[in-house]
């Protein structure tokens, strides 16, 4: 500690220094704050006002830096000093630009300022500057799961960036299910025509590059590690097992089609009722010849049945509609008209949905004469002419129709392996010694695609539907496992072309993941933090909350039931240290002391002053951008509220809320992401387990003679800037009603 | 007529699609309509029609061939243009609906008494005999299209207005006796003999 040297700058531009007194915050810095060096500027965040604080840090030895100015979000870029920690005290957004102007408002606004400087600089002297993780060698070389044409596009694009791949497929040849089509649906201008699908010519070159190693009847047997330096065993059909070592994975395991089987009422298992990849072996055969069935009667009349087992609301088959399919069938039907316009083609849809440039093929097939017929087949009988049976959905009526042959559109259903949900409960049933459980957990295994050795599961979680995980709305490649990224059909139902864009996506996301596992530092959303969780074992109670709630898996055990943390797997979001009952895990530049410290720096007035005082706790991802944008449409609100912003709300530790109710504060509201199903939160459980953990401690508050309401959890959204405001002025006029807190006086 | 119903159904079987395709004006932009209905609900006359243009596209397509061509939807037709401008398909939606009217006409397959049918065929016997429309005998005769009783009552329904037209000297009682015609009488009934000839070959009715 000898050797810190603690300075704050005060900034008095954007108008700071004409509504605050500015001398008296650099006393407080000085006398409070206990800050060695204390100055002020005129326009701070200017080359010369950035010169004066390198200046410090260069020549005084000023290690610790508190900029009391604006919003931390703002001038990042100028205020960036290397292996210095800082603080900011937003004394624009969070006080100038959100207290109401003029003099009557001098003295709240003058108090809160004061306070934000006291936090400021409490929070720094807590801090250290994160020195990064790294741990020597780091791998950079990304593994490919499936050789399909996601698969192989993601190995081209790794190698043609300059990077390794390892690429493992299970079966013999590359391709996966493109390598099984006649043709592919239209992918280039002038969008009209089917296209050769192009899979043997990529399969060869992925042969003959050099910086894509093959490994071909493979599977993978184990996957442990973390970034940068994943183990992972693969598994030849023969029985031998290879070891390589790389930085990430793309899992792009594409999917298989619904099952036929399921849909005995639409002919499923019937002669001449085939599904989409069936019609393709059948074009496949024909070569654009004639197409013939299984008995080799030429076919002359075709219905193609689409949503066979999708959009199912009746919750037996698939409730999803998997994209491709009307485009497919398109196709399909050109196959036959192509061959002979005489041939009585019906498409049988619901809503035909042709995404991306799909509207002239359908266009196209119209002119051939194809027809679509808006109906829902309820009934199909093979056999030599088979019926199909519908309701005709312009027209309200049943009706049935003859066909030699149906084609069923059944839908994708990815390949993702063990889904966590079921696995959990089953692990922990056979870790309790239930052997049935033993059984039924090494039976879910065999379908697990990555076998990662992690203590949360074998597999990605699944987001919707069982496909493989993915921030659906936001970021699309991100998973909640680091590192290892899903692309193409068993991340979203898609056809070739959005598989390998996807694809694309993917491999940058994983060379993205390889640099920064290299240099220690997080990926998405905390892009470039270079702080990681440690823990104080000697403390720890081996609870396990923070294993068990860590979103992203990053937290092993070790023999002794010991946290053991795989930085590299961290997103920086905390989470394990708002669990930690003990409060033994902590960040460089973000634990409980940085947090408490702040709670307990700012000055509770007593109960007769009547300026009661609110702790908001605001996730720095939606609900503080959206504070500081009320400031910039200068949205007034009380200035009794102490904002503190918070990496998650899922790191919220309980002793804040006791420190700040011990302390005389009058309440408490935190404000997180939208939870739930559509949840925005971007550490995906952050804001659930926050309100979880809040609706524990309303007992506690009774106990202590507290109101209930004196705690608050609020779901907020980034453009929420009028509506934090109305929240927070909400919650003043509450707790004014309610009266000041019985604990002032006591702290 | 029957006989090039007959012919018809022979030559296209159970695709009435086709026969829409080769028999009816712009009938080959029948399968380009993609059921979104936005015609159906441009329509002013839209509830008081048997089928919608979408429902009778949909009908082409399932061949239903007696009632698409015994609808009377084709004969409601204003011709106000609405679903032609809004189609996004782009198909010329009352240019169809008027092909397949005059295709059913043909066929002797329309509605029997349909009003529209029934005034079109009065006006077109009555244009086609001088070469101009005779006012007088076209209003006369459509009055009297329900008999002498119902005839003299619309007739004198209207009196004031004949009156006035008359006084005008918009109307001249005299062209009851057969009226004056075009110029070139003989030629004009040759051009449409002549017309009547070419559309018969193009939509197959000659024997």
């Amino acid at each position: 500690m000898a050797d810190n040297k603690y300075a704050a700058y005060i900034c008095s531009g954007c108008g700071i220094g004409d509504a605050m007194k500015v001398p008296q915050l650099e006393a407080i810095a000085k006398k409070e704050g206990k800050m060695a060096v204390v100055k002020s500027h005129p326009f701070l965040c200017n080359a010369e006002g950035v010169q004066m604080i390198r200046d410090d840090i260069a020549n005084e030895a000023v290690t610790h830096v508190c900029i009391g100015a604006c919003s931390r979000r703002a001038k990042t870029e100028a205020f960036q000093f290397e292996g210095v920690a800082m603080s900011r005290a937003n004394l624009r957004e969070g006080v100038l630009w959100v207290v109401a102007a003029g003099k009557d408002h001098d003295e709240v606004r003058q108090e809160m300022a004061a306070d934000y400087i006291r936090m400021g600089c409490a929070e720094l002297k807590k801090m250290t500057p994160p020195a990064g993780n790294v741990k020597g060698s780091s791998s950079k070389r990304i593994l490919v799961v499936g050789g399909g044409m996601s698969g192989m596009t993601a190995a081209l694009e790794i190698a043609a960036t300059g990077y390794e791949a390892v690429l493992v497929e299970k079966a013999g040849a590359l391709g996966g299910m493109a390598a099984q089509l006649w043709k592919r649906q239209p992918f280039k201008e002038p969008y009209a025509e089917a296209q050769e699908t192009g899979v043997g010519e990529m399969a060869a070159k992925v042969a003959a590059n050099p910086k894509i190693k093959l490994h071909l009847n493979s599977t993978i047997a184990e996957t442990s590690g973390a970034p940068g330096r994943f183990k992972i065993q693969i598994a030849q059909e023969s029985g031998s097992v290879s070891e390589e070592t790389v930085g990430a994975i793309v899992q792009a395991t594409g999917f298989t089609t619904y099952d036929m089987a399921k849909l005995p009422e639409l002919g499923g298992g019937q002669p001449n009722v085939v599904d989409q990849v069936g019609l393709e072996a059948l074009a496949v055969a024909a070569k654009g010849g004639a197409i013939k069935r299984a008995d080799g009667k030429e076919v002359k009349s075709v219905v193609f049945v689409q949503c066979a087992g999708q959009r199912d609301e009746t919750g037996t088959h698939l409730s999803y509609c998997s994209g491709h399919c009307c485009g497919t069938s398109i196709k399909q039907a050109n196959y036959f008209k192509d061959q002979n316009p005489d041939i009585d083609t019906v498409v049988m849809y619901q809503d035909l949905r042709v995404p991306g440039m799909g509207e002239d093929f359908y266009r196209g097939a119209q002119e051939k004469g194809v027809i679509f017929t808006k109906a829902k087949a309820s009934k199909v009988t093979g056999g030599d002419s088979c019926n199909v049976t519908f309701k005709d959905l312009i027209l309200d009526e049943e009706n049935t129709i003859a066909a030699d042959l149906v084609v069923l559109a059944t839908g994708q259903v990815p390949n993702a392996g063990v889904d966590l949900e079921a696995w959990n409960p089953v692990v922990t049933a056979a870790e309790g010694g239930d052997a049935a459980a033993k059984a039924a957990r090494d039976e879910m295994k065999t379908i697990s695609i990555l076998n990662l050795n992690y203590r949360q599961g074998p597999d990605m979680p699944q987001f919707k539907h069982g496909f493989a995980d993915s921030h659906f709305i936001c970021f699309p490649y991100e998973t909640r496992r680091t590192g290892i990224y899903a692309a193409g059909p068993v991340r979203r139902p898609m056809d070739i072309l959005q598989a390998t864009d996807d694809a694309t996506g993917a491999a940058l996301k994983a060379i993205q993941a390889v640099e920064n596992a290299a240099v220690g530092r997080a990926a998405h959303p905390r892009s470039g933090d270079l702080s990681f969780p440690t823990a104080r074992l000697e403390g720890c109670t081996q609870c396990k909350r923070c294993t068990v709630e860590c979103p992203f898996g990053a937290i092993d055990e070790d023999e002794k039931r010991f946290p053991v943390f795989n930085e590299e797997r961290c997103r920086r979001c905390g989470t394990c240290m708002g669990a930690c009952p003990v409060r033994v895990i902590s960040f460089e530049n973000y634990s409980c002391d940085t947090v408490g410290s702040q709670v307990k720096a700012v000055e509770v007035p007593d109960e007769d002053e009547e300026k009661p005082r609110i702790l908001v706790l605001a996730c720095e991802n939606d609900a503080y951008p959206a504070l500081d944008m009320a400031g910039m449409a200068r949205i007034t609100h009380s200035a009794f509220v102490r904002v503190i912003p918070v990496r998650c709300l899922g790191s919220v530790n309980t002793i804040w809320i006791t420190d700040a109710l011990n302390a005389g504060y009058d309440g408490v509201m935190m404000m997180g992401c939208k939870k739930g199903d559509d949840y925005q939160c971007h550490f995906v459980k952050g804001s659930e387990l926050a309100h979880y953990r809040m609706s524990k401690i309303g007992d506690t508050l009774t106990q202590l003679g507290l109101e209930p309401e004196r705690v608050q959890t609020q779901e907020v959204a980034i453009t929420d800037n009028a509506r934090v405001v109305k929240l927070i002025n909400d919650y003043v006029a509450e707790l004014e009603k309610l009266g000041p807190s019985p604990m002032k006086g006591f702290g | 007529m029957t006989t090039a119903n007959q012919s018809a159904i022979e030559r296209y079987r159970n695709n009435f699609l086709r026969e829409v395709e080769a028999n009816v004006e712009e009938g080959h932009m029948v399968k380009m309509c993609m059921q979104c209905g936005v015609c159906a609900g441009s329509c002013p006359f839209g509830p008081d029609w048997e089928h919608s243009p979408q429902k009778i596209f949909m009908m082409i397509r399932a061949g239903k061939r007696d009632e698409v061509l015994g609808s009377d939807s084709m004969f409601m037709c204003t011709s106000c243009y609405n679903c032609m401008v809004r189609c996004p398909r782009q198909l010329p939606i009352t240019h169809i609906m008027h092909g397949l009217a005059n295709y059913a006409h043909r066929l002797g397959l329309a509605p029997k008494g349909q009003p529209t049918r029934e005034f079109a065929t009065l006006f077109w016997n009555n244009a086609i005999k001088k070469g101009r429309v005779n006012e007088l005998t076209l209003t006369l005769r459509h009055y009297f299209r329900g008999g002498l009783v119902s005839g003299i009552k619309e007739a004198l329904g209207m009196q004031s207005i004949g009156l006035g037209l008359f006084l005008a000297k918009r109307l001249n009682p005299m062209e009851i006796f057969g009226g004056h015609g075009v110029k070139d009488l003989k030629g004009f009934h040759a051009i449409i003999a002549k017309a009547k000839e070419i559309e018969d070959r193009k939509k197959g009715f000659t024997a």
